[in-house]
């Protein structure tokens, strides 16, 4: 699996909604290098979402372009692999149909794109879940599923999307490590979107952060805490301060947020 | 016991025994005239007669045939134009009072209509079990598209599904339990319309040796024959139930 490098040039995103136009991102630019790890953080309603829906190809009509390894990607794309917020499995599909269906949409026979899906099978720990179906499997499993097909369709860029947000934190923690552990094994490159600080600062290399609506890039954090790195960093003094620094800025847009909401209800 | 505990499906056995128990003391007895209510013993006694002197087997497998034609036209028909419906909500805003309406009404009522139109005949049956199958399929086709989880659809987006293989693919599955509620809701109205229309006219399978028995008063027999309908129903139901785990297996 050969890592691509991402980068977001000038992107926007404006709605008409029945109360006037709103602008959802505004001006955004970044790039990931090739096998970095990049969190996006930013309050609710920050347009991170729509981000990661601009980026994954799933959103059309915004300004601005989004680049893979120098080319403009428009639409769906082969290079970019998308983790969803929600559960996203397929519940007719046992876990390795499940993960074998980017093999299978692509026309991979089916005992080759099998055997293949064995591998990510065990890459996310769920060798003995095989022919189970999506309900019978926990939560966290679930999302791991889904994150082993998403890695199936081999992208150059694994785009996730608040992957963790509907676990227990301890789940969430023992999960994050997982995904430490594979893209170590992958070297790929990952912009995961989040509004958990810790998931942010345990997983990357660097965060970024995003103002209240319309969502710009506030300010970069480069996290140099030592890798590898497992759970047990949320520990150290560092850890701490990394957090306190971008809850800092985060905090500032998150009260705007937080008046916007209260504002527009009692409007 | 055990074995009890876990299929509760048969936990209905002891109450239909008992109720057949009921019923055949009841009309031994003399509490049920046997004009109106036949003993099960007798209904059963009735059977080797069904077969050879009705021809019972031909009457089954006709008005099976006829409701299976109709509901496999409903099934072709019925998912495009709710697939449609779903897709085109204009075309929903236009059509579906009218499906629900249609849903709602008697069409049975109109079989001296189709009887002019179409004679009487096996094709206009069929063509009216058609009529009543084709609405809940259309119907639960429209509902079970809508309450696909957009996320799923994104999902196939991503991997770059689109047109027909995003529907083979990811939203006709999982629309397929909704959908079969229609199609099984359209072959028990069909059933029922179907042998209705045969009773009615006096062409056909099962409807129409009802009538026959009924009006010669063989009340055992004319239960017998209504407990096939039953069995044809029942036998539709357990099919579907096994197309659609194929199709969906959870």
């Amino acid at each position: 699996m050969s890592a691509g490098a991402l980068a977001v040039e000038h992107v926007g995103k404006r709605f008409v909604t029945p109360q006037g136009t709103v602008t959802a991102v505004e001006d955004v630019s970044f790039s990931v290098k090739k096998g970095e790890f990049v969190s996006i953080i930013g309050p609710s309603g920050c347009g991170k979402s729509t981000l990661f829906a601009i980026i994954g190809g799933l959103l059309d009509q915004y300004e601005g372009r989004v680049l893979v390894d120098g080319h403009t990607v428009d639409g769906a794309h082969h290079d970019i692999g998308m983790v969803f917020q929600e559960e996203s499995t397929f519940p007719w599909r046992t876990t390795i149909e499940n993960i074998a269906f980017p093999l299978e949409v692509a026309g991979m026979p089916k005992k080759e794109r099998l055997e293949k899906a064995v591998h990510f099978l065990e890459l996310v720990g769920l060798t003995d879940f095989a022919h189970r179906y999506p309900s019978e499997l926990s939560g966290g499993m679930r999302q791991r599923t889904a994150m082993a097909r998403t890695l199936a369709f081999e992208p150059k860029i694994l785009l996730m999307d608040e992957p963790f947000a509907a676990l227990d934190e301890q789940t969430r923690l023992l999960l994050g490590d997982q995904v430490l552990r594979i893209w170590r094994e992958l070297n790929q490159t990952t912009l995961l979107i989040t509004h958990n600080i810790t998931e942010a600062v345990q997983l990357s290399d660097r965060v970024l952060v995003m103002t209240y609506r319309p969502g710009r890039l506030k300010r970069e954090v480069p996290i140099d805490l030592p890798r590898p790195r497992s759970s047990e960093v949320v520990g150290s003094v560092a850890f701490g301060q990394l957090v306190g620094q971008i809850w800092k800025d985060l905090r500032e847009e998150a009260s705007r947020g937080m008046k916007a909401t209260e504002g527009g209800r009692n409007d | 016991m055990k074995a009890w505990l876990h299929r509760p499906a048969l936990w209905v056995l002891p109450f239909l025994v008992l109720g057949l128990a009921a019923q055949e003391a009841g009309v031994r007895l003399g509490f049920i005239p046997q004009v109106m209510i036949a003993a099960p013993t007798a209904i059963l006694g009735k059977m080797p007669m069904l077969v050879a002197e009705e021809e019972l087997l031909e009457r089954i497998g006709l008005t099976f045939g006829l409701t299976f034609a109709a509901a496999a036209l409903a099934i072709l028909a019925g998912v495009p134009v709710g697939w449609a419906l779903h897709r085109f909500r204009l075309l929903n805003r236009a059509y579906e009072s009218w499906f629900v309406g249609l849903g709602a009404a008697p069409l049975i009522l109109l079989y001296p209509l189709f009887l002019v139109m179409f004679g009487r005949n096996l094709f206009t049956i069929t063509l009216m079990g058609f009529m009543v199958a084709v609405i809940p399929v259309v119907l639960k086709t429209r509902e079970g598209m809508d309450g696909v989880r957009p996320v799923l659809i994104a999902v196939g987006k991503s991997f770059k599904l689109s047109g027909l293989r995003l529907f083979w693919k990811v939203q006709f599955p999982a629309a397929v339990p909704v959908i079969f509620t229609g199609i099984r809701l359209g072959l028990i109205v069909s059933l029922i319309n179907i042998v209705a229309l045969e009773f009615l006219v006096n062409i056909g399978g099962l409807g129409r040796l009802i009538n026959d028995l009924a009006e010669r008063f063989e009340t055992a027999a004319m239960y017998g024959a209504i407990g096939f309908v039953v069995a044809i129903s029942v036998t539709f139901f357990v099919l579907t139930e096994r197309i659609e785990l194929w199709l969906r297996p959870k």
